[in-house]
């Protein structure tokens, strides 16, 4: 097998030019998210009262939010909240969802049922409702909410990749290997994870869409991301009022950027799923 | 493509004395396959008289379900079609909406697969009735009636039950059967049976071919048959046409087809089925593979490089289609090779 | 069943949990004469083991008491009443938003590939990733501030200013699901017409109208049936979102104000009553997929 950068490569290559242009937004926000506030022409942070909903002049391109603060510095520095705390559930409830779905399908039999049923019955939280019940119980944080959206992607993870990990689990080579005195542990790491790899990706990139509208939309509700820490979410609630006043700029910029991340996710994630589909034919 | 070394307008054998039901002459059809054009069908010229059951027998990629589906008018999107398909005298190849409708409701097709043919969600009774209900205005009432008898006809019992029962719940065989009575309830002049019981096992393949073949004399019913078992045309049609590589080879009357075979890859078709009444020490395979329309060679004979008898004639051109003996064939050495060819083995 | 007994089991125990004395809870804060404590205790059974106190809410809740909001020192069930109807009429409207526009364009554009196929993908890609609250303020700009067609806040008094005002809210809430529900309309439709049994009927003459609708949509119903019963479901909870934006005086948002007061019996109250709507809707979408596909029978789905 090819090592597995120049695959994943291919991978890419293989989404098309969609797929490549989603690619390459996504790359740009990442390293907005991880340089963001490196970036930032001016201080995200520092209120101007008497510069507030003032329009885009001079070197501040999208102007100033309703605390006087530059709103180009703010998204930059506010794309760390509002990627890397998405990051964060779906490095949690990937992993987790995997091995549940996993284990199921390997064990099969009562372990399967039981594994499937409480997962079905998890399935009736609805994310953002469990993130409320969360910031009630331990108070509005990021912390929290990122926790109580992983705990309710994991069941859906699960969900899905239990299909694929059964049909893989009934392929003749796990028989095989099996029957050469394999250990469960090392056959589903080596050869069953991996040949299901492409479709883990794919789940992933589209979870994250989810996890990034669902903790944006609970920022925007004040329940996760505090103010003043710079969020999209929480900058289209704070700067709501300007939309009545006539100064809607700051509040569509941090939708517009919103709506734009997600489309990448969206576009490439789909790309992925239909790579992953043709690959397991 | 067509074959400049053809003869004139070749006339099928035997049935000149009515005017043809189906006549199909100098048929071509190209596919659209990854956006070239590719042939499917070459030159295919024959008729069908009213009540007569033709065969048309080939491997896999010879044509004979695609000329099916062009004379029902079920091409894919994309096919191109020359030439001319005429049913009672009309052209039916261009025609469209209420015309091509009308046409359908006097032919009436039978499909491989008869599970995938049915809706899952729609009951048997409706199934069964749709055409009759929509196409010719029969009430719902006595369209259900109709279909009981018939449904008593291809032997299924406990009609009524079964009416109201979903695909599901049946078995191949039945729904054959189904899918045979549902094509004669219409009461069409035509049948296109596509391998018709094909997808069924052996013990009900016999039963649904003889209720097929027994509804279709009793009501007088042309029929054009797809299969690509040889014997199995014989039996059951007056005349039999055998295509390669998207052409026709040869057209028989059933009886002699065996007995005297007029073109080498009928013989060799026939030679390669093991008789159970025979032992034989190696099954006779006709060596190489089945070509499709695209891939034959258009300058000469596209069996050549598997027959037996290739001689440099063969290679020089394409043969045509010349009438011998009665049938027609399409091989070069067809005189020099008549009344050679029964029970050839292809070595 | 289970699972909505096993979902009112996690939203008593989330709260129980809660960190915090849950008599100065319901204090307010204020210090309590002993006396005053132990009345409270009695009422509400806090000295009791964790699985009492649960049977005695549940019990209650059943009952319709969901105790008292501190915050507003009124019954709970009384103020989820006077605001489930602002809630349901708004996951209503946005429904049948979804159902019309998502599955019509779906259909159409499933039947005919070209122009309108490409510009219906285009347009559901972009709109598939606006979350509800982006589209909040976006319509807010556009149709109400600019255009002045809708108001941009509050419920409005009277059937027509209802509707009137619900329906920026109500467009918000559809956006996003109305994409997802066209696009899988459109491939099922697709998916559907390729099928051999819609050969069959082409076969035999039968009208296109009658194919389309007959066989096409019809068996296509069934997985359009399921994804919209799902994305009906989600936006229960994404109501609460929109209620927000809009000002409107729904559960939703007031279950986000009660999670930042901490108002214990509100939130439990009305996470029930969310968790119950959720549940009874897919349990519908359950009853409808079996009326729709006959090889299935009730309790034992292919998903």
């Amino acid at each position: 097998m090819a090592p597995a950068p120049s695959r994943g490569l291919a991978l890419l290559r293989a989404t098309g030019p969609a797929g490549i242009a989603s690619a390459i937004v996504l790359v740009v926000a990442a390293f907005a998210a991880v340089f963001g506030p490196l970036l930032a022409p001016y201080d995200p942070n520092l209120p101007n009262l008497s510069l507030a909903w003032v329009g885009p002049v001079g070197g501040h391109l999208l102007g100033y939010d309703f605390e006087g603060r530059d709103v180009l510095s703010r998204l930059l520095a506010g794309a760390q909240t509002t990627m890397l705390g998405p990051l964060a559930a779906v490095v949690i409830s990937v992993p987790a969802g995997t091995l549940l779905a996993v284990t199921a399908a390997w064990r099969r039999g009562a372990s399967d049922a039981v594994i499937s049923s409480s997962l079905n019955i998890l399935f009736t939280f609805p994310a953002i409702l469990l993130a409320l019940l969360a910031a009630a119980v331990f108070g509005a944080s990021l912390v929290a909410a990122v926790l109580a959206l992983s705990a309710a992607y994991t069941p859906y993870v699960a969900r899905v990749l239990r299909g694929a990990a059964l049909k893989e689990r009934t392929q003749a080579y796990v028989a095989a290997l099996e029957v050469q005195g394999a250990p469960a542990t090392s056959v589903c790491l080596r050869h069953l994870i991996p040949n299901i790899a492409p479709l883990i990706v794919a789940q992933a990139t589209i979870l994250f869409g989810y996890a990034m509208v669902d903790l944006a939309a609970i920022s925007f509700l004040g329940l996760g991301v505090q103010p003043p820490t710079a969020n999209w979410g929480v900058m289209i609630s704070e700067n709501q009022a300007g939309l009545l006043q006539g100064y809607p700029l700051p509040a569509l910029a941090a939708g517009a950027c919103i709506v734009l991340v997600v489309i990448a996710v969206n576009v490439l994630g789909e790309r992925l799923f239909e790579q992953a589909r043709v690959a397991r034919r | 493509m067509s074959d400049p070394a053809q003869p004139g307008a070749s006339r099928s054998t035997g049935t000149a004395s009515r005017a043809p039901l189906l006549e199909v002459a100098g048929l071509n059809v190209l596919l659209k396959v990854n956006g070239t054009r590719r042939p499917a069908l070459r030159d295919v010229s024959f008729t069908v008289a009213p009540g007569e059951a033709v065969g048309l027998v080939g491997e896999s990629g010879a044509g004979k379900t695609m000329t099916a589906r062009a004379v029902g008018r079920l091409l894919p999107a994309g096919a191109h079609v020359q030439g001319s398909i005429r049913f009672a005298s009309t052209d039916i190849a261009a025609i469209t909406g209420a015309d091509l409708r009308r046409y359908r409701t006097q032919v009436a097709m039978i499909f491989q697969d008869p599970r995938a043919h049915t809706n899952p969600v729609r009951r048997i009774e409706d199934f069964m009735t749709e055409a009759l209900r929509t196409n010719h205005g029969v009430r719902a009432a006595q369209a259900r009636d109709r279909a009981l008898d018939m449904l008593a006809q291809v032997g299924i019992e406990d009609g009524a039950r079964r009416l109201r029962q979903y695909p599901h719940q049946m078995s191949g065989g039945m729904l054959q059967r189904i899918m045979i009575a549902a094509a004669l309830l219409i009461k069409p002049r035509l049948l296109l049976a596509d391998e018709p019981t094909t997808a069924l096992d052996v013990t009900t393949q016999a039963e649904v071919m003889a209720i097929l073949d027994g509804l279709r004399r009793e009501y007088g019913l042309a029929m054009l048959f797809i299969t690509h078992d040889l014997d199995l045309a014989a039996a059951i049609c007056d005349r039999t046409i055998v295509m390669y590589a998207g052409q026709i080879v040869e057209v028989r009357s059933s009886a002699l087809l065996h007995a005297n075979p007029l073109h080498p890859y009928t013989a060799a078709l026939a030679a390669a089925r093991p008789d159970i009444a025979k032992t034989v020490h190696r099954l006779r395979a006709i060596p190489g593979h089945p070509l499709s329309a695209f891939e034959a060679p258009p300058a000469e004979c596209a069996f050549a490089p598997r027959c037996a008898h290739t001689r440099d004639v063969c290679r020089a051109t394409a043969p045509g289609l010349a009438e011998l003996d009665g049938g027609l064939s399409r091989c070069a050495r067809a005189h020099q090779l008549r009344g050679q060819l029964q029970a050839v083995p292809n070595a | 069943m289970a699972s909505l007994f096993i979902a009112s089991f996690v939203i008593f125990a989330a709260l129980y949990l809660a960190p915090g004395n849950p008599v100065a809870a319901l204090s307010g804060g204020r210090p309590l004469p002993p006396g005053s404590i132990r009345v409270l205790d009695q009422r509400y059974h806090l000295n009791e083991p964790f699985l009492a106190q649960y049977w005695y809410w549940l019990d209650n809740a059943l009952h319709g008491n969901l105790g008292i909001s501190i915050t507003l020192r009124e019954n709970v069930s009384t103020l989820i009443a006077s605001r489930i109807w602002t809630t349901a009429g708004l996951v209503l409207y946005a429904s049948v938003i979804i159902v019309v526009l998502g599955v019509g364009a779906g259909i159409a554009s499933g039947l005919r590939p070209g122009r309108l196929d490409t510009s219906t993908l285009v347009v559901t890609a972009i709109s598939a990733a606006i979350p509800a609250f982006v589209a909040a303020i976006g319509l807010i700009v556009v149709f109400a501030v600019k255009l002045r067609w809708f108001p941009a806040l509050g419920n409005g008094t009277g059937f027509l200013s209802n509707i009137r005002h619900f329906t920026l809210p109500a467009v918000a809430l559809a956006v996003a699901s109305l994409a997802i529900v066209a696009r899988v309309t459109r491939a099922a439709v697709r998916e559907e017409s390729d099928r051999e049994h819609v050969q069959t009927a082409v076969s035999r003459g039968i009208p296109a109208r009658h194919v389309i609708w007959r066989h096409i949509v019809r068996n296509a119903a069934i997985p359009i049936t399921t994804i919209t019963g799902i994305t009906i479901a989600s936006l229960i909870a994404v109501a609460a979102v929109v209620e927000t934006a809009f000002s409107l005086n729904g559960l939703g948002a007031y279950l986000v104000q009660a999670a930042q007061s901490k108002d214990i019996a509100v939130v439990q109250g009305i996470s029930l009553v969310l968790v119950t709507a959720f549940v009874v809707v897919n349990l519908l979408m359950d009853v409808l997929y079996a009326a729709l596909d006959p090889r299935v029978t009730l309790g034992s789905q292919p998903r």
